[in-house]
């Protein structure tokens, strides 16, 4: 046990650092930064923000890292928050209680994962140009369901899922973190996470190992569905409103990067979705620290395409067999994760 | 080394290492002018090994490689296709989506005004396809050709580009015996055209065929250079098997037949293309060997068995109940177990740990909602760890780094964790040290003595002769023997391999 | 017929059929005027689209050249407000610019062994973010050069108009045709896309192709941004989100393999013209609304790779 939990602590190592000098180097331009103020029951500073608007991505990326460990990505997740948001708010607007918008949101989430799953694992098309289809169909989806407005709402219930608070914590951060917790005990706890990282590592020996590897694959999407149904429920609760245009938009990018980062191969299998939801606050911070430090937001694309360049080059197949040529006695204890 | 103006091709002293084998050791090779020479053992021999060092794709550790009588040394394929040696592989290296004049000419089409002269292309690739025998719409795509024209096109291209010497690796392996025909017709026009031809085939008939000379290579050695006319098909299996017949290898105590009762009853199983249907029963307790040469249909009757490849004739039956075996988890249900020959691709999964490869199929089998708990996960892992001796300095280690040995027994592992009553291992002993070879032998022998039955097929006959109560022979994808008792000696599972034309062919 | 010429039969026939449908209703439609419309209103989208179908022809995917096309516009805009730099010559800077970034991505592809994915990803944050840099307001582009090109127009019979930009889009069409079916350069694309490993061993310049590949898609997306300039007068750093989804779209409607190696440039005007048509038909029809486009594209997206998918399979079962 002892051990689980530091080989835990080392995984996470790399993103925790990272994340402690993007907000060292925060604090150093913006003092005020790890202040805190509690007022109505909840509380205020810039830690908090950073939680609460990196909610969406973080919960994308709980369903983006299994998808990504079964070697396969999922593009369509900004447009399924779309088309969630405008279910939600449409049924809002059509006076239905708040148990029964979050079922219709949640459910037309799932049955967006299982169309990607179906896809991918029974008509075994790649899942970037399966995923492709529902990202490009999505939005038309989405203002269909909204007749193109922004369609409005006053449902307090379903309001405070994007602004009330919880334990002094705002709603999304609290699901976020509830959510991460419960998917990784759900594929940590049972042997889902084995069976999904072996499909990713070997598919064809773990079909011959005798895993159901058509079912984990639409499972995977699933949940992937059902993490952009629950992002576009909060992005819209927040606004009070569902706009199929922008909600989630390039979302699905910032979701892939926040995994990267997370450390989690692009070539599928070990995942960690608690170094996911660590890259996706990391990506927050630099948002906000940049929104904070008075740059112009505009350099934040840049910090990102550097980002990705960096875990290129370090994650490239190329630099490793330089590395490892150098480092092959270290790595033989390193390559655990 | 003699000028002999008759030699086209000469390899003195080739050896070639990787890492923890030696994959060629100083092999030599001559070629002649107009000769078809082929080239022959099981796998692993080194023919592929000495293919690649002739051809450039790997670099020799030694020797040296005279081409027209001048030192050669190639950097790679291209280079050697500049220098006059063409390879044409089994799984056709050309592009299945240009059309067939691309792929002759590609990067070397005609031009005019720095375009490509489509017309003036197709026009030509037809004509030098029309040298072969075909007439064929040029402008077609590759892949919508049958495998035999694609071959066709790879050695024109090929003779196009080097024209001394061509290397036919495996050409004929998916060709029927039609298509066999009209390849064989072109490599003796090519060899009346004063061509190298090398042959490497698994198809004996085809040996004694066309070719002229033999050279048969076994664990990385030159076992010996023959005038194919000299050599009787049964010496030349044992040649290429390593057995030597005056010492025959019989089983000192073979179990009797009666000893279980008949558990597993294949009646004209078999599956369209891959293995022509078969009869097959397996009593409690015994182990029934598989032999033939590669590519008889020994893997696929393994695969078939396990339900990796659905049969689409024939019934399954396990004490006496009719069962569906359309798939690897049915199979599982029912107790089966499936090693299978290419550990890296279909066995392991390299980047989980021991562990995890050793509870994967029984994991699998409890489904996910029932995992294992980390501590029965450990029990299980070290529990075969220790019983196989799989040397790994921690059950953590991901599986990938560890030897070939340790990984097959890992797998071993993981079907004995689910208690398996009859397990199919493909080639278990094949590429591991002599250390666990003979740990792999004891294994089986023990898991057979304690009542499953197994199915094993290798090519190492003097095993199969220990532990064999029944061997089948495959040939041609087909069985066509059954040996058992007294019959089982090395010999005559050589003779019943090298037996008679097959009439496919 | 060929089966590699099935999915292009298919668009073709699909597009005339569209046609002709829309026809029946409107019968304005057929007039010249909305050709030309046709072609000027989607002058950018066809010429990134024939970039974009290079890359896929490749195996590959270009996700920046939307962000590229927003960079061209702001770029000029901004050289053209602050210095006396003639159009022109403001013209060429930008494509040296875009042809290099395009070569920059196409060599981090090859040498490190990358996916185009997130290769061109990090293209696309880097040039969106480099255009905010230069400016994130829409700055309008008043430069009389840039009125009189607009100026240029081919007058057809019944009123339409073959502007610059139309026709521009016109020839990049058929230079794109030549050069995939006409060179060693474009056989090599199509070597590319039937795989790497077997296209080295045969001789293939693979370094040399992918850099190419990506320098042409790079080259056009900026071509696509200096068309877009002049289309809007203007440059803004938000403008054409989106475009590299359209642009994939277009390739596969025209019938070309997502996964590489079979399609044709024409197929690509095919697919654009589809598109195309379709808003047209929502702007004839005016009750419909205009995300019929997005679910339509989507439709016909699937159908295409349903289709290829089929196709693939019945050549396998007849081959093996």
């Amino acid at each position: 046990m002892i051990r689980t939990v530091q080989q835990l602590a080392l995984r996470l190592l790399p993103q925790v650092i990272a994340l402690a000098i993007v907000l060292a180097m925060i604090a150093a331009v913006f003092p005020g930064f790890f202040s805190f103020s509690f007022q109505n029951g909840r509380l205020y500073g810039s830690i908090i923000d950073i939680l609460n608007r990196g909610a969406p991505v973080a919960l994308l990326a709980i369903g983006m890292t299994v998808v990504i460990a079964t070697k396969g990505i999922d593009l369509s997740v900004g447009a399924v928050m779309a088309i969630c948001g405008a279910v939600a708010a449409a049924s809002a607007t059509h006076g239905n209680p708040l148990v029964v918008t979050l079922a219709l949101a949640l459910a037309t989430g799932i049955v967006c994962g299982i169309w990607n799953g179906f896809l991918v694992a029974v008509l075994d098309i790649q899942p970037i140009i399966a995923t492709l289809v529902l990202m490009v169909a999505g939005r038309g989806i989405a203002q269909l369901v909204t007749e193109g407005a922004i369609l409005t709402f006053n449902d307090e219930g379903l309001i405070f899922i994007g602004g009330g608070a919880f334990g002094g914590l705002p709603m999304p951060v609290v699901i976020w973190i509830v959510f991460g917790i419960a998917i990784t005990a759900l594929v940590r706890r049972t042997a889902l996470g084995m069976l999904i990282e072996a499909i990713g590592i070997n598919r064809r020996a773990s079909t011959l190992s005798g895993i159901q590897t058509p079912v984990l694959l639409i499972a995977a999407y699933t949940l992937s569905g059902l993490c952009a149904a629950i992002a576009g429920v909060i992005a819209a609760a927040d606004i009070r409103g569902a706009d199929a245009n922008n909600a989630g938009l390039w979302l699905e990018l910032d979701a892939i990067l926040a995994v990267v980062v997370g450390g989690t191969s692009l070539l599928g299998g070990r995942f960690s979705i608690a170094a996911s939801l660590l890259g996706a606050m990391i990506i927050q911070a630099i948002n906000t620290g940049i929104l904070l430090s008075g740059f112009p937001p505009e350099f934040n694309l840049i910090i990102k395409a550097v980002i990705i360049v960096v875990i290129l080059v370090v994650q490239s197949p190329k630099i490793r067999t330089i590395s490892s040529f150098f480092a092959r006695p270290a790595r033989q204890n390193g390559g655990e994760r | 080394m003699q000028a002999d103006p008759d030699i086209i091709l000469a390899a003195t002293g080739i050896c070639k290492s990787f890492p923890g084998a030696r994959a060629l050791d100083t092999i030599d090779f001559t070629l002649r002018r107009g000769e078809v020479h082929a080239l022959l053992g099981e796998n692993g021999a080194g023919k592929s090994t000495l293919i690649k060092c002739l051809t450039g794709a790997y670099h020799r550790d030694e020797g040296t490689i005279l081409l027209d009588n001048s030192a050669v040394d190639p950097r790679n394929t291209l280079d050697a296709q500049n220098m006059g040696i063409g390879t044409v592989y089994q799984e056709v290296n050309l592009l299945p989506n240009l059309t067939i004049a691309e792929n002759i000419y590609l990067n070397r089409q005609p031009r005019r005004f720095g375009f490509t002269a489509t017309g003036v292309m197709n026009r030509m690739a037809a004509d030098l396809l029309s040298q072969y025998g075909l007439d064929l719409d040029v402008t077609a795509a590759l892949g919508s050709c049958s495998v035999a024209v694609q071959q066709v096109v790879a050695i024109a291209r090929a003779v196009d580009l080097s024209g001394k010497v061509l290397i036919l690796d495996e050409p004929t392996a998916s060709l029927d015996a039609q298509e066999v025909e009209m390849l064989f017709r072109i490599v003796r026009q090519l060899k009346a055209r004063g061509l190298g031809i090398v042959f490497i085939t698994h198809f004996l008939e085809q040996v004694y065929a066309v070719s002229d000379r033999i050279t048969v290579l076994r664990n990385g050695r030159l076992v010996g250079v023959r005038d194919t006319a000299a050599l009787p098909r049964k010496d030349l299996v044992a040649m290429m098997l390593g057995r030597e017949l005056e010492t025959e290898v019989e089983a000192g105590a073979k179990r009797n037949d009666a000893a279980g009762k008949v558990r597993y009853r294949f009646s004209g199983y078999g599956k369209g293309g891959k293995i022509e249907p078969f009869d097959m029963e397996v009593r409690e307790g015994e182990v029934i060997g598989i032999a033939g040469l590669l590519g008889s249909g020994r893997t696929e009757t393994a695969e078939v068995l396990f339900g990796a490849v659905r049969a689409d004739k024939g019934t399954a039956e396990i004490d006496g109940q009719a069962v569906t075996l359309n798939s690897p988890r049915a199979a599982i249900r029912h107790g089966f177990g499936f090693c299978p020959e290419d550990r890296k691709i279909d066995g392991i999964v390299g980047d989980l740990s021991v562990r995890e490869n050793i509870v994967l199929a029984l994991q699998a089998r409890r489904g996910w909602s029932r995992p294992l708990s980390r501590a029965e996960q450990d029990r299980l892992a070290d529990r075969y760890i220790k019983a196989l001796d799989i040397r790994t300095s921690d059950r953590e280690k991901p599986i990938r780094l560890l030897s070939g040995g340790n990984q097959q027994k890992a797998i071993l592992g993981r079907w004995l964790a689910t208690d398996p009553n009859f397990m199919i291992l493909d080639e278990p002993t094949r590429g591991i040290d002599v250390g666990a070879h003979a740990e792999i032998i004891r294994l089986i022998e023990e898991l057979c003595a304690k009542g499953m039955s197994l199915v094993v097929i290798s090519s190492e006959l003097e095993e199969l002769v220990v532990y064999s109560s029944r061997v089948v022979v495959l040939r041609d994808r087909r069985h066509v023997a059954e040996l058992s008792g007294d019959e089982i000696t090395t010999s005559h599972i050589v003779n019943a391999i090298a037996s008679a034309e097959s009439p496919a062919s | 017929m060929k089966p590699k010429y099935l999915p292009l039969a298919a668009t073709i026939a699909i597009f005339i059929l569209a046609y002709a449908v829309c026809a029946l209703q409107y019968p304005a439609m057929l007039s010249t005027r909305v050709v030309g419309n046709l072609l000027t209103d989607n002058a950018f989208l066809g010429i990134a689209a024939v970039g974009m179908t290079f890359v896929i022809l490749s195996g590959g995917i270009d996700l920046s050249i939307g962000s590229v096309i927003a960079f061209t516009g702001v770029f000029l805009a901004v050289v053209l407000e602050h210095t006396s730099i003639h159009p022109l010559a403001a013209f060429v800077l930008v494509l040296a610019i875009t042809t290099v970034f395009g070569m920059i991505m196409g060599a981090i592809i090859h040498y490190l062994e990358m996916p185009p994915f997130i290769v061109t990803l990090a293209g696309m944050f880097l040039a969106r973010g480099m255009a905010f840099v230069l400016s994130i307001d829409s700055i309008p582009i008043k430069h009389p050069f840039y009125a009189t090109m607009k100026s240029f127009y081919y007058k057809l019979p019944g009123g339409g108009r073959i502007t610059l930009i139309g026709g521009l889009m016109l020839l990049v069409f058929i230079a794109g045709m030549v050069l995939a079916h006409r060179t060693r350069f474009g056989t090599n694309v199509y070597a590319l896309g039937g795989g790497t490993q077997t296209s080295r061993l045969m001789g293939v310049p693979v370094a040399r192709t992918t850099i190419l590949i990506y320098a042409l898609s790079g080259f056009l997306a900026g071509l696509s941004g200096i068309v877009f300039s002049l289309y809007t007068s203007a440059g803004y750093s938000l403008a054409a989100v989106g475009v590299e989804l359209d642009a994939i779209a277009a390739v596969v409607i025209g019938g070309t393999l997502l996964t590489g190696g079979a399609g044709f440039v024409g197929g690509t005007l095919v697919g654009l013209l589809i598109q195309g048509l379709i808003q047209t038909y929502i702007t004839f029809d005016g009750s419909l609304s205009s995300w019929w486009t997005k679910i339509l594209i989507g439709l016909l997206l699937f159908v295409f790779i349903l289709m290829q998918k089929l196709i693939l399979y019945l050549s396998r079962k007849k081959a093996g």
